[in-house]
């Protein structure tokens, strides 16, 4: 066990636990934040993606101890007044069927649109390619994430 | 207060002189409930003007949350503004509570239909008799009950307390589908918002004071048992503190997180008893089905008599593996057993039958067991099973605490149920046109039901009735089944057996049209020419509802316009769930593999409740299609499943899903199914798509292995 501090949405949170434990676990178990999922556990679904420093990683395969004293943003703090302009997309493009995937996509989407902020198809095709979706939302994302960069939903 | 008469009632109905007017009995609570309206036990209105709607199946993604209300506040006249959804969990009120067969709508459609309107009439008469007025003079109209004579208007909430001493009508008229306001409009789910802030609570993300998490070793063989248990390193895992064994073939490691159940589980010895199973493998169950298509077959269909018709006879087998629904949200159940009862919260297609499995697990009656439906992150069928919640209130029972049970991806991948292997033998005798005057299709395929234990009465697995019918109308035309067993454990997976005898029966046409050296969309029409109903258990099978949905997409395609170089397409139609369904997949080779670019599907499913979420129901099929199509396989080697985990059971991405266009036969007919008809057309589609790219004709699958 060992006494970890992390900047979660733009609070310090200290946690007690073992360092190698994915943060993934601590986001869900510990500080309750469950926005985050857990798809496969072996970085292959990201369902658990969430922002460390701005990048996008897959916090099941994520030990803890590597992003001590680092911010780590999860889909609660992505807006925390109001709908980030992906989240209104989403809604407007119909996106999510089951929905578990989405959050996922979302902080995907929203580490591409930070530092691409008009991508192209397949700019984003290959920023979103590690993010699985059983209900096959994939084009209704594209269109989302077009619309939500202003530029129509053009393909 | 006067009871109105039946008579009064009816004939003061709004469209009463053209509706239709049916008797009924619904389901009430039977409770007295001072403060609200609730006439039945799916409807509930307060005083503050809110009206919760119950939904008594469950949600997987496939929107029953918003279409199943959306029914009844039509007939309600409601403001849908005004509308809560409330998650019915296991109960006695509402019937089979199963979530399945593509049968949400089509089962429900009539009682919640019936349950709005008659709360409509109870309200229409409360205000006639608080106004004093004729309840012909009164109106419903977007939650408010309005007098236009007089110009007053009373909402919904205020005539709660009148309203409920009323007498609930025994008949009703329901609305037609011209003067719909809210059916067959494209209304946002209802969902979405705490879905995109991740708020939405599913099964995983459920917690109760107190909860400890649990994760089981389970025998990695088919039918394997525990032998014994070395528990010393578990225990040496911090947060660790239970490890005992369930059933006869898992151990639980309960931790107060999940790390430290899997940390525990990872150093865990299990001595295990391999059972009757470590030498199966993939090509002896080939083999044992191939064995097995020698048997004769019980008749689903027959037409004519296919063995005595002359002329050109062509034939084909098909096989298909096995394959994992593998839905987002791995299986999960939360558990709190009390000595006498046992509470759970679960993520599942069959609240009921994790209900009666429960207490027979642990030994209470099933009034004793409350089940909590929670939101499902997917379903597919894999959550027909009601292992979860068996393991969670075993786990519960066992440490006498609430417990989360949590599988891995590895877990839900290696310990599932299966969608059946399947054979197929095609067999057809072609006339001096080309055109088939006899067809018959053996499907050579396990039983679900019966791996179940269930009834399989006259050797015909209960699915088929639903999933394998008839779709030409051919004069000699048999369809057989003929009933194998696996030791491989079985389930329902989306569009179960439509999806193999859909494959197998379009990719053979196909090759009926190239033998006939004809047009593969003009050939199926000339198989559809004649308006033809083909009765196949209790579906009437029209062809010229399948005519027109090929026809649809067809033409949406351009089927008779020029691709681009290198662009081939491919066509197939079958009908399952009652709804009929054709697609046109237009593909690109590159590296000698499909590149699938296009898909244009057409379905008529009679009434559309919602059509943005019919869309978003096929283009999520034939994308689930797809991924069965190219990949899905569950392979078995000595008694163990191969895969494991999404690298070596690999969806589609984003990078292979075509753009996917859905067009609907407008129709007001009764709706039919919708959550799988598209998926048995498609992989046909494609294998015919790739015949026309490439001469080469696909008969296994999945097309890459």
């Amino acid at each position: 066990m060992a006494d970890i501090t992390l900047r979660v949405n733009g609070s310090e949170k200290q946690v007690s636990v073992s360092p190698e434990t994915p943060l993934l676990w601590v986001l869900r178990d510990t500080l309750q934040l469950t926005g985050t999922k857990f798809g496969c556990g072996a970085g292959l679904c990201g369902a658990c993606t969430v922002h460390v420093e701005g990048n996008p990683i897959r916090s099941c395969s994520t030990p803890v101890s590597q992003v001590a004293n680092k911010n780590v943003t999860t889909i609660e703090g992505l807006s925390p007044n109001g709908l980030h302009p992906l989240q209104q997309a989403w809604l407007a493009e119909e996106v999510p069927q089951c929905g578990y995937c989405q959050t996922g996509q979302i902080m995907s989407a929203a580490a591409l649109l930070a530092k691409t902020p008009q991508p192209s198809d397949e700019q984003i095709t290959k920023a979103m390619n590690g993010n699985l979706c059983r209900c096959g939302t994939y084009e209704r994302i594209r269109k989302a994430i077009h619309r939500a960069a202003g530029n129509g939903g053009a393909r | 207060m006067s009871p109105l008469s039946r008579r009064e009632f009816v004939g003061a109905g709004i469209g009463a002189a053209a509706g239709l007017v049916i008797g009924f009995y619904l389901p009430h609570k039977g409770e007295s409930q001072k403060n609200s309206f609730s006439p039945n036990a799916y409807l509930r209105i307060t005083p503050d003007n809110k009206i919760t709607i119950v939904v008594a199946r469950s949600e997987m993604g496939q929107g029953v949350r918003t279409a199943l209300p959306m029914i009844l506040a039509e007939e309600l006249e409601a403001d849908w503004k005004q509308i809560e959804i409330e998650q019915a969990g296991a109960s006695t009120l509402y019937g089979d509570q199963t979530t399945g067969g593509s049968a949400s709508i089509r089962t429900t459609w009539d009682p919640m239909r019936k349950a709005g309107a008659s709360a409509r009439e109870m309200l229409i008469s409360a205000a006639a008799l608080t106004w004093g007025v004729s309840r012909s003079t009164c109106t419903a109209e977007a939650g408010h009950i309005k007098h236009a004579a007089s110009n007053r208007s009373v909402s919904y909430g205020e005539l709660v307390g009148k309203a409920s001493t009323l007498p609930i009508p025994s008949d009703v008229t329901l609305k037609q589908s011209k003067d719909y306001k809210i059916v067959g409009q494209r209304l946002p789910r209802l969902d979405s918002l705490a879905k995109v802030k991740g708020e939405a609570i599913y099964g995983i993300d459920f917690r109760l004071p107190g909860m400890k998490y649990a994760v089981l070793a389970r025998c990695p063989l088919i039918a394997g048992k525990v032998t014994s248990i070395d528990d010393k390193e578990s225990k040496k895992i911090s947060g660790v503190s239970y490890v005992g064994k369930i059933g006869d073939s898992a151990v639980a490691v309960v931790a107060d997180s999940v790390w430290s159940a899997m940390e525990g589980r990872r150093v865990l010895n299990v001595s295990w008893d391999e059972g009757p199973n470590k030498d199966l493998n993939s090509a002896a169950i080939l083999s044992s089905l191939k064995q097995a298509a020698s048997k004769k077959g019980a008749n689903l269909y027959a037409a004519g008599e296919p063995g005595k018709a002359s002329g050109r006879h062509i034939s084909a087998e098909y096989v298909l593996p096995f394959m994992a629904h593998a839905p987002m949200e791995p299986g999960n159940c939360t558990a709190h057993f009390q000595g006498s009862n046992c509470e759970l919260w679960a993520p599942t297609q069959v609240p009921q039958d994790c209900r009666d499995s429960v207490a027979t697990a642990i030994g209470l009656d099933p009034d004793q067991v409350k089940v909590n439906v929670t939101l499902m992150g997917g379903g597919f069928g894999r959550r027909l099973e009601h292992d979860y919640a068996v393991e969670a209130a075993q786990v519960s029972k066992a440490i006498n605490a609430p417990v989360k049970v949590i599988w891995t991806r590895e877990d839900d991948m290696r310990c599932s149920t299966y969608r059946p292997a399947s054979l197929h033998q095609l067999s057809a005798t072609l006339d001096g046109m080309g055109l088939p005057v006899a067809l018959t299709h053996r499907i050579i395929a396990p039983s679900i039901t019966g791996q179940k234990g269930q009834p399989v009465p006259n050797n015909v697995d209960p699915d088929l009735p639903d999933e394998a019918g008839p779709v030409y109308g051919i004069p000699n035309y048999a369809i057989e089944y003929v009933m194998t067993e696996t030791p491989v454990p079985l389930g329902w997976m989306r569009s179960v057996y439509a999806l193999q005898a859909g494959f197998a029966l379009e990719s053979f046409i196909d090759e009926l049209a190239l033998a006939a050296g004809k047009d593969p969309l003009k050939y199926r029409l000339q198989l559809l020419a004649k308006d033809q109903d083909l009765a196949y258990f209790t579906t009437t099978w029209h062809t010229a509802r399948m005519r027109a949905v090929l026809q649809l997409a067809a033409e949406k395609a351009g089927w008779d316009k020029p691709l681009p170089a290198g662009h081939h397409r491919g066509i197939a139609c079958f009908g399952c769930f009652q709804t009929y369904m054709a697609e046109v997949v237009e593909i690109t080779m590159e590296n000698n593999q499909p590149k699938v670019h296009r898909v244009v599907a057409a379905v008529d499913c009679g009434q559309v409740v919602n059509p943005a979420i019919l869309e978003q129901q096929i283009q999520g099929g034939v994308v689930y299609g797809l991924s069965n199509a190219l990949r899905a396989q569950i392979t078995i080697d000595k008694g163990r499943v191969v895969q494991g985990n999404f690298d070596d059971y690999a969806p589609l991405r984003m990078d292979e899903t075509p753009v996917v266009e859905v067009y609907a036969v407008p129709s007001q007919e009764p709706p039919t199914g919708i959550g799988e008809p598209s998926l048995p057309p498609l992989a046909p589609a494609l294998c015919n798509a790739i015949y026309a790219a490439t001469k080469k004709r696909i008969r296994t699958l999945p097309i890459q292995s």
